[in-house]
């Protein structure tokens, strides 16, 4: 986090100066670790086993807290008999397909349920299009009424499946595992329920490299489950937060770049699933289920009348016809592929460095070189505008400068100080911001380019009786002649009661009619009373310390999510040192520091009627509101792709067997086996041994991801002004490396250089009685600005994560040698040679099922 | 001139003639509470328009500024250390630590700096030999390329094997705390922004011929870049190694305190930057006061190795207008243990110089008279 977040991590100081205890779980000793009370080098790949442990630790222990485990999560629920674990099926959960390596989720169900799960083949469209993603704002579908056992006896009540799943992650395997002291682990597990409770809360903090893992998702997901187990969620100083990459990254989430979703994490319709519009509707609010996503359909047509306007009507379905549909993955690393296949012809990269920036920077450039044009809007010309003719593929003669057909156009874009607009951060809160100056020369802002981009094809298109291009001639477009104005854009996703000309309050006001409009209903409320409330700016000193005038936060301003749980189920707060949101009686109502997330004079004894559905299905004791069971989900019965818990999967690359399970990686993670992306062999494979050594990348202070906006500058290139690798002395002795010599790392993927840092902070590990040895690169480096280097990102090759669809890129197996790499066709060569000796041959197929296989033959298939 | 304006606890501003000046300011930096992030580096660049040093890997953990220079008026320095006495690191399998070797190795690898003297190499020595049992590998001898031997066995010389050489053109094979190389103990990496000391009485100052370096109503010390000359006197008038000459202009540089900034009420640039407040400006007198409860809060919190540096009026330069909070003796950060400003010696040295006079006279006289004989 001192790495990465220096600005956040100064909280973290003002807690350790209020007497906080600081842990620090790392692969490496880093800037947080030099001030952290307590360090722990682990094994990079192995948090579920850590976690795991913890969750042991608290279940075998009682440190629970019990009451309010019991009201507000699903540990009582009954799940069906049909279901088995990991711990009965080798690492496999009942329902595996080998043929599609998806589930086929109906035993996952609670009991009498069954008929509810999702079909292999739902499961398989779902990986395809990243389903997981919906659920950053809701849970997914699930039915009310649930069998539950009260005293947790049952054998088949979620507590105890979850008891006895975690059952083998004690402080020894962990120890075996991760290489962390039983003593150290212990010390982590004490201080993590010693301040958790009634009066005490700990907030969980992560950064993303903790989502990019095959099992990513799971990663987070086993964080959660210990944060509800200990009363941690929708309480003040609680919490499971993510700590993004960029600025606005939430932003970029909830007003998507991503391919899957819409505005307020509705789904982009699916050519099959969701052919009509009542279709799509029912998909987003599932007509049965307790909640506010019964609403969707006000949400939807709103959206559509913000694209479409007056061209949005009834009859023909709000224009729901000119929505584009997905057919398939279209995530950012199937197109990559898609380019080198010449499936693809045109490109648009904005702010974005792949050549650098993301997995396999082999496979991305080489697919940017088979495109007709590339259009790059960016600060500088980053290696993904001119890998052409200056990328690693020129030296080893795949890329012919002469030859290269791509037509690159180059956009320089307005940084962000010169331009407005709003950041969304990670606890969901919109902070407006001014233009400070005029960009340079040329350079424009996204809404500048966009908008007349729009414009100018709208007035190619002009015209056109073509169906196809309707969507584009029927959108609203009218932004005046010059610069947008940003705050109208942001009073159009805020939305409008289309009858009087009035921005909304609230999403709450939003119509399934067609009479108000709202360009993400999630944000609705930023423009309330016609003022900016993201420009809000009020000091803390002023207000509460929960701070609503500073900035905006979606939902309706609320800063903690749930926070219904602050209380007790009587609706009375926990405690008084942590008392947040609380019922009065007197008034009626729901009142605190924060805006209550619960309707607000639904009173804690509401029980909702025999067959009630929507909102009005919430009981007065259902914190989790947006939940199809209003509960928290110690257990996923739903929704997640790879299992209803998280269980320790090996990373999709490692010199180690899965120690639990015959499984050895996560079972069901999206491979793309090609052979421009070999994956090196992990046990019951052979030839783990060519790739010995474990490695992690990830960011320096000094640099900015992809080094775009870093490496063109004088004063922070010089901090850290070569790319270099980080070695124990361990290693150093056992391969040779000097420091400050040159080494070079070898994967299936490529030969990257870096000079040498041989280094305390970095430690071998012992697992399996074995010493595992881990090195660590930074990865901002490439071919262009004042400093270069050999890219990180091109030793990685490309698995994903099920649900979501992100990279496997923080963890993976690798050689080190001394000395500098081969160029030119050497290089090539040299690789093959890893290749050869690894046995991974053009069409080998890395085995997926591995129950019952030991030391398999090749994996050819 | 009071006797006390060569050495001893004074109000600088008031001695340099200023009538009742404002509160004297200063810095107060918190090496406890440093992330390393050298935001004040960049900050302090930013405003100041200082040049890039060049870009040069110096080996020496994550510090690649390697010191104050001309050309860097903040420098941010790490140190990795074992921490003596304690347990195996993380409890391991461990073999010895690199710290000595790679300090050793960076402390060689003098970069330019673009500046004049630039980094003195015995800053790096001094945190390198500070660290505990000296060993290192001979030289820095490269490697081959690994294209044909692929996998195959290393055969270079392993990093961690101690070999007798050199340390800084001198021989090293007994440097104070050497052992043989020892398992390596727990860990901690120390990170600390050094700057210009202000001291109250500055030796940069005292050696101006031409007026450039004067003391600002604030007591800080700030060079007039349109008077100097860059004759360098100020150089070796500095006990700390901090002001220094910019190749190509010649004329020496460093912290002005944000002398611009400071005239409008505003914060310097570095410690406005700083995220964790361990760059704290203010009032020197509360900045003191705070400093002393800071370590007294640290030491409660068990952390007895905490102590100020420059901070009293009673050391070698009257103290310093910008100290620090450190967590180890002060030549492990590669700052002088006892410094003293030259001109603390004068009277005695006058008086030597006196005697001496008195001396070469009577000499002259007893030669003359024996000539006449």
């Amino acid at each position: 986090m001192a790495e990465a977040h220096p600005v956040g991590f100064q909280w973290v100081i003002e807690a350790k100066n209020r007497g906080a205890k600081v842990i620090h779980v790392d692969p490496r000793f880093t800037r947080t670790s030099a001030l952290a009370h307590t360090y722990l080098p682990v094994r990079a790949g192995a948090d579920i086993a850590f976690l795991g442990g913890v969750v042991n630790y608290i279940l075998s222990n009682e440190k629970d807290f019990r009451e309010y485990v019991l009201a507000y999560t699903n540990a009582s629920m009954l799940v069906s008999e049909e279901f088995q674990d990991t711990e009965d099926l080798d690492g496999l959960f009942s329902g595996y397909d080998p043929e599609t390596n998806t589930y086929d989720q109906s035993s996952w169900q609670y009991a009498g349920q069954q008929d509810e799960g999702q079909e292999e083949e739902d499961s398989h469209v779902d990986r395809e299009t990243a389903s997981g993603l919906e659920q950053e704002s809701h849970g997914p579908p699930i039915p009310a009424d649930v069998p539950r056992d009260p005293t947790l006896q049952d054998p088949r009540c979620v507590y105890q499946v979850l008891k006895r799943h975690y059952a083998r992650y004690t402080p020894e395997v962990v120890e075996r595992l991760c290489g962390v002291p039983q003593e150290k682990f212990l010390e982590v597990c004490e201080a993590w329920t010693a301040n958790s409770g009634r009066e005490r809360t700990t907030a969980l903090v992560y950064s993303v490299g903790w989502t990019q893992h095959s099992v990513g998702v799971q990663y987070i997901r086993t964080g959660a489950i210990i944060q509800l187990l200990l009363g941690n969620m929708g309480r003040p100083g609680g919490g499971v937060m993510a700590l993004r990459g960029h600025a606005s990254i939430q932003g970029s989430t909830d007003i998507p770049t991503l391919f899957n979703l819409l505005p307020g994490y509705l789904p982009m319709p699916h050519v099959s699933q969701h052919e009509t519009f009542d279709q799509w509707i029912d998909a987003i609010r599932h007509p049965e289920q307790k909640g506010f996503w019964s609403n969707a359909k006000s949400y939807a047509v709103s959206l559509l009348k913000a694209y479409w306007g007056d061209a949005a009507t009834e009859e023909n379905d709000y224009g729901y016809g000119w929505m584009p549909r997905l057919t398939g993955d279209h995530g950012t690393y199937q197109q990559v592929l898609d380019m080198i296949d010449g499936k693809i012809k045109g490109y648009f990269l904005l702010g974005q460095n792949p050549a650098v920036g993301s997995a396999h920077g082999r496979a991305q450039r080489l697919g940017m070189a088979n495109l007709d044009w590339l259009v790059v809007r960016d600060l500088y010309m980053i290696e993904s505008a001119t890998f052409w003719k200056n990328g690693p593929e020129v030296q080893t003669g795949e890329i012919v400068p002469e030859e290269c057909k791509t037509e690159v156009f180059f956009m320089p874009a307005a940084s962000h100080v010169e331009k407005e607009g709003t950041f969304t951060q990670t606890q969901r809160m919109l902070q407006w911001r001014e233009k400070a100056v005029e960009p340079l020369g040329e350079a424009t802002s996204e809404l500048w380019f966009f908008y007349h981009l729009g414009k100018i094809i709208r007035e190619r298109l002009a015209g056109s009786t073509r169906t196809r291009d309707q969507a584009l001639l029927n959108l609203t477009w009218d932004y005046g002649e010059d610069e947008p104005d940003g705050e109208a854009v942001l009073k159009e996703i805020n939305g409008y009661d289309l009858t009087t000309g009035k921005l909304l309050s609230s999403f709450t006001e939003m119509k399934p009619d067609g009479t108000t409009s709202g360009g993400c209903w999630i944000y609705t409320g930023v423009f309330k009373d016609g003022v900016n409330q993201a420009n809000r700016r009020k000091p803390g000193s002023e207000q509460n310390y929960v701070a609503p005038e500073w900035g905006w936060a979606w939902p309706a301003n609320r800063r903690t999510l749930y926070n219904r749980a602050s209380a007790d189920p009587e609706g009375k707060p926990w405690s008084e040192r942590k008392k947040y949101v609380w019922w009065d009686a007197e008034k009626g109502e729901w009142t605190g520091d924060d805006v209550p997330d619960f309707e607000k004079t639904k009173p804690p004894s509401y029980r909702p009627p025999e067959g009630a559905s929507g909102v009005e299905a919430i009981s007065g004791d259902d914190a989790f509101i947006m939940q199809g069971d209003g509960k928290g989900w110690l257990y996923a019965p739903s929704g997640l792709i790879d299992g209803p818990m998280p269980t320790h999967y090996e990373p999709a690359e490692s010199m180690v067997r899965n120690p639990l399970y015959g499984q050895q990686a996560n079972p069901t993670r999206k491979v793309y086996q090609r052979s421009d992306n070999l994956t090196n062999p992990s046990p019951p494979e052979r030839h783990s041994e060519v790739f010995p050594y474990v490695f992690s990348t990830s960011r320096l202070t000094e640099h900015h991801t992809a080094g775009g906006m870093s490496r063109q500058l004088a004063y922070l290139s010089e901090l850290q002004p070569e790319m270099f690798v980080e070695v124990s002395p361990e290693l150093a002795a056992e391969r040779g490396l000097e420091h400050m010599g040159w080494a070079h790392i070898v994967t299936a993927r490529a030969a990257i250089e870096a000079k040498v840092m041989v280094t305390d902070r970095l430690t071998p590990l012992r697992i399996e009685g074995r010493v595992v040895h881990q090195l660590w690169m930074p990865y901002h480096w490439g071919s262009e600005g004042l400093i270069t280097g050999d890219s990180a990102n091109d030793l990685i090759g490309i698995t994903l994560d099920p649900n979501v669809l992100i990279q496997e890129s923080k963890v993976g197996t690798c050689d080190i040698q001394p000395g500098l790499r081969p160029t030119g066709r050497e290089l090539l060569k040299y690789v093959q040679d890893y290749r050869d000796r690894a046995g991974l041959a053009a069409d080998h197929h890395t085995p997926i099922m591995t129950v019952g296989e030991e030391n398999a033959d090749d994996g050819q298939q | 001139m009071g006797s006390n304006s060569l050495y001893g606890p004074i109000d600088p501003a008031e001695d340099a003639g200023y009538d009742a000046p404002p509160p004297r300011m200063g810095f107060f930096t918190d090496t406890s509470v440093c992330i390393g992030c050298k935001a004040c580096e960049v900050a302090c660049k930013t405003w100041n328009d200082v040049p890039d040093d060049g870009f040069n890997l110096l080996g020496h953990s994550y510090d690649n500024t390697g010191g104050l220079t001309a050309n860097s008026w903040r420098h941010v320095a790490f140190i990795e250390q074992p921490v003596r006495g304690s347990q195996p690191f993380a409890g391991q399998p461990t073999g010895p630590s690199s710290v000595p070797a790679t300090n050793v190795i960076a402390a060689r690898s003098a970069a330019p700096t673009g500046t004049e003297p630039g980094i003195p190499p015995a800053v790096d020595a001094l945190a390198a030999a500070a660290t505990a049992g000296i060993d290192f590998v001979g030289g820095a001898t490269s490697s081959g390329c690994g294209a044909s031997s692929g996998g195959a066995a290393p055969s270079g010389p392993a990093a961690s094997s101690p070999s007798s050489g050199q340390f800084l053109g001198m021989p090293m094979s007994d440097l104070p705390g050497k052992s043989a190389p020892a398992p390596r103990s727990d860990f901690r990496w120390l990170m600390m922004s050094n700057v210009c000391k202000h001291c109250t009485h500055a030796g940069c100052l005292d050696v101006c011929p031409t007026g450039a370096l004067f003391r600002t109503e604030f007591g800080t010390v700030v060079v007039q870049d349109d008077i100097c000359n860059g004759c360098g006197y100020c150089i070796s008038g500095c006990p700390y190694g901090v002001i220094d000459r910019r190749e190509g202009d010649g004329r020496a540089w460093k912290c002005t305190l944000c002398y611009d900034r400071l005239g409008d009420g505003q914060t310097p640039a570095c410690a406005k930057a700083c995220p964790t407040e361990s760059i704290q400006y203010g009032e020197l007198d509360e900045l003191r006061e705070r400093a002393a409860k800071r370590v007294e809060q640290l030491h409660e919190a068990g952390v007895p190795e905490a102590k100020l540096y420059g901070e009293s009026p009673d050391d070698g330069v009257g103290g310093d207008g910008a100290f620090f909070l450190l967590l180890d003796e002060p030549e492990v950060y590669g700052l002088p243990p006892d410094p003293h400003v030259p001109t603390r010696d004068l009277p005695a040295m006058w008086k030597k110089a006196g005697l001496a006079a008195l001396t070469m006279a009577a000499t002259a006289v007893v030669a003359f008279a024996g000539r006449r004989r």
